[in-house]
């Protein structure tokens, strides 16, 4: 098997050197990338979008003219395939140095971003982390690890205290809060610092559920949450789960005063509305989002369209992730592993669509990254917080 | 917690998929009860039958439920083959040899399944996937989706189905006899080689019917078939190695402990109970519930 997929990986990048074909005569060396993400296994679709997402990075800085502080040199995909498993994340990473590459960009999932920064940090790899929201990734002092997006403190933070002041707006009609996480790093870091937050605000979080991936069942927590009757549901998981759960809540008729997300998997995601409208309407999202006012995303979006694919986070996410790797090469003016560490240390990338301003890396943190609030609205994902990329007013209850 | 209008969806939610493990235990329990032997190979054969009814849908259209004949057919095939081509020829008339035949047999479709579909996880979509039934028994009402309700109903079927063949026919007194003495059957001019073939076609058959009424509410990948298997174990323990009303009450009870389990000790915890199940039932009647061949 092992071999098959090395032989897969080697292939596919070597195809996609060969759709850049290099001009002229003497070309600069390809710098080599690896693009790693669990494209197989129960996280493959988000997995997918990621690498569509880098693909297409590279094919828009090779088209305008590759890396010019290194005479064009373009950048050379070494695609890898973490099949939804840390150890298998670390493997990528070991065949990756072996290989050569100068970086790496990847691997969504936070578990197993935290393997593979970790094996990558013994070779000095770059690594740019493209979601992995856990803040562990970057708080174990790793000099190669850096993430553009935010973590899931600041995100839960922001989260809830959006939720207390649309709350309040409504006359504060929503007390209690039932949070529905799914079972690795990702969901539990959340869910535990939501519980830790929402009290504070004077909210009771009445129950906290965790659920394997995958799940295909939802039959039994939506039971309980009828049971158990919340005023908002806080769901913290990955698409499949995260839509079976609305679904079943359809179901069974449960409807909540609001399902309010915190790095929802598919709460602000164009394929969920346009698969489940009717399930999806009203689902206010806390995620990671594009700057609504910045015509590039707009045609970013038509162009994911046009390949007949959604425009996620996963997308937006790593498209940006490699742009800023390429800023970094650029300032670099080399492949080699330090100094393009040190391009990123430095960075102040802010040729981007995402809402983050100037890149400004603490600890491999960018200090700029925030996600933004959206609200699903007649078909289509609507930013609703903060006021500067507000595009509707917020709808807050769902029902009186 | 112990509120009825939550406790009578959960068990009702439990006995449908309840009904369906019974039917994979069924397939199980005879091919046990017949060839004494335990075969491992069944969680794989489950996934295969999967594979089937997810390639029938997304290939060919066919709706799971149409496709139902055609996987039995299919499975049954499969089944009398692969004992007769694969297992009696390599077991070379020792028990512990089909043992390790079967593991083998798992291990190779597994993989082959692995090369094929990768290991992403599929489901089908279609249009009853989300249709619910509402049920009202006075003490509580509840909204079971339609393919449980369904596979509650084939799975209930295709064990009487099973039984009736069984107990009734000549083939049935012909598995039945060869299961009892196997020299005797074969000095009444029985032909046992092929009544073995038959049981465990018969026995893969079913798991052909399991995976049609499965995937409309559920999922596939490779490694699907080890959680099942490990639930068809116990079930088989529990009701009494070869008992087919057993492996019937034995399924239920299970979907129903399973299904209480999840929504009282949480879903990642759910799976406890059936083991717990399993090692006390080993330690205070390891017989089984219904002990004996039926």
């Amino acid at each position: 098997m092992s071999n098959r997929r090395h032989f897969l990986a080697q292939s596919t990048a070597a195809a996609s050197a060969l759709a850049f074909p290099m001009v002229g005569g003497a070309q600069p060396r390809a710098i080599k990338v690896g693009v790693l993400h669990p494209v197989t296994g129960a996280l493959a679709y988000s997995g997918q979008q990621c690498r569509e997402g880098a693909l297409m990075a590279i094919e828009d800085i090779n088209k305008a003219g590759g890396i010019k502080s290194m005479g064009g040199a373009k950048i050379e995909a070494l695609l890898g395939d973490a099949q939804s498993t840390p150890q298998a994340g670390t493997a990528e990473i070991e065949k990756m140095n072996e290989a050569g590459v100068s970086a790496v960009v990847g691997a969504f999932a936070s578990a197993i971003c935290l393997a593979t920064t970790q094996a990558a940090a013994k070779y000095n790899l770059p690594h740019i982390v493209d979601v992995g929201v856990a803040d562990q990734i970057v708080e174990r002092g790793l000099k190669n690890t850096f993430r553009f997006g935010p973590g899931y403190r600041k995100c839960a933070e922001i989260a809830v205290a959006n939720l207390h002041v649309l709350n309040t707006a409504a006359g504060k009609p929503a007390r209690s809060v039932m949070i529905i996480h799914e079972e690795s790093l990702f969901g539990t870091g959340t869910a535990n610092l939501l519980a830790r937050e929402l009290p504070g605000y004077g909210y009771e979080v009445k129950e906290v559920i965790k659920h394997a991936n995958p799940t295909r069942d939802f039959n039994n927590i939506v039971l309980r949450m009828k049971a158990v009757n919340p005023d908002i549901v806080i769901p913290a998981n990955y698409y499949n789960e995260y839509a079976l759960l609305v679904r079943t809540m359809q179901q069974q008729r449960v409807v909540p005063k609001a399902i309010y997300s915190v790095l929802g998997g598919a709460a602000s995601s164009y394929k969920f509305v346009k698969e489940f409208p009717e399930a999806a309407n009203g689902i206010i999202d806390c995620n990671h989002w594009f700057n609504p006012r910045d015509k590039r995303s707009a045609e970013l979006k038509k162009r994911a369209e046009a390949k007949g694919l959604f425009f996620s986070y996963e997308m937006f996410m790593t498209y940006t992730s490699m742009r800023l790797l390429a800023d970094a090469l650029e300032r670099a003016k080399s492949a080699d592993r330090a100094a393009i560490i040190a391009a990123l240390e430095s960075s102040s990338f802010s040729d981007h669509i995402m809402p983050y301003g100037l890149t400004k890396f603490v600890n491999g943190q960018n200090q700029g990254a925030q996600p933004l609030m959206t609200q699903v609205s007649k078909g289509d994902i609507k930013v609703i917080i903060p006021r500067d990329y507000r595009e509707i007013d917020p709808i807050f209850p769902l029902k009186a | 917690m112990f509120n009825l209008s939550i406790l009578f969806p959960s068990v009702l939610n439990g006995l449908t998929t309840g009904a369906v493990y019974a039917l994979i235990a069924l397939g199980l329990t005879l091919i046990y009860g017949v060839l004494h032997i335990i075969n491992f190979a069944h969680g794989a054969a489950l996934m295969v039958a999967l594979y089937g009814v997810y390639w029938l849908k997304t290939g060919m259209g066919i709706d799971p439920y149409l496709a139902l004949p055609l996987m039995v057919m299919a499975m049954f095939a499969l089944g009398y083959g692969l004992q007769r081509g694969v297992i009696n020829r390599a077991s070379h008339g020792k028990d512990e040899n089909i043992l390790l035949v079967t593991l083998g047999v798992s291990i190779v479709m597994e993989n082959l399944a692995l090369l094929a579909f990768k290991s992403d996880t599929r489901t089908i979509e279609t249009a009853y996937t989300l249709t619910t039934v509402p049920i009202d028994i006075g003490i509580g009402q509840a909204m079971i989706a339609l393919p449980k309700l369904v596979a509650f109903g084939g799975a209930v079927i295709a064990s009487a189905i099973l039984i009736l063949i069984v107990t009734r026919t000549d083939l049935g007194r012909a598995i039945r006899a060869v299961a009892k003495e196997k020299h005797g059957a074969k000095l009444m001019g029985i032909d046992v080689e092929h009544v073995y073939a038959m049981s465990f076609g018969i026995g893969l058959a079913c798991l052909g019917a399991a995976a049609c009424l499965l995937l409309p509410a559920y999922y596939v990948n490779p490694q699907v078939g080890g959680g099942f298997v490990l639930v068809a174990f116990t079930i088989v323990v529990l009701g009494g190695m070869g008992s087919f009303a057993g492996a019937l009450v034995g399924g239920l009870l299970i979907g129903v402990v399973e299904s209480l389990g999840g929504l009282y000790l949480g879903e990642s915890l759910g799976q406890i109970g059936i083991f717990a199940i399993f090692i006390v039932v080993l330690l205070l009647r390891p017989q089984g519930l219904f002990s004996g061949n039926s």
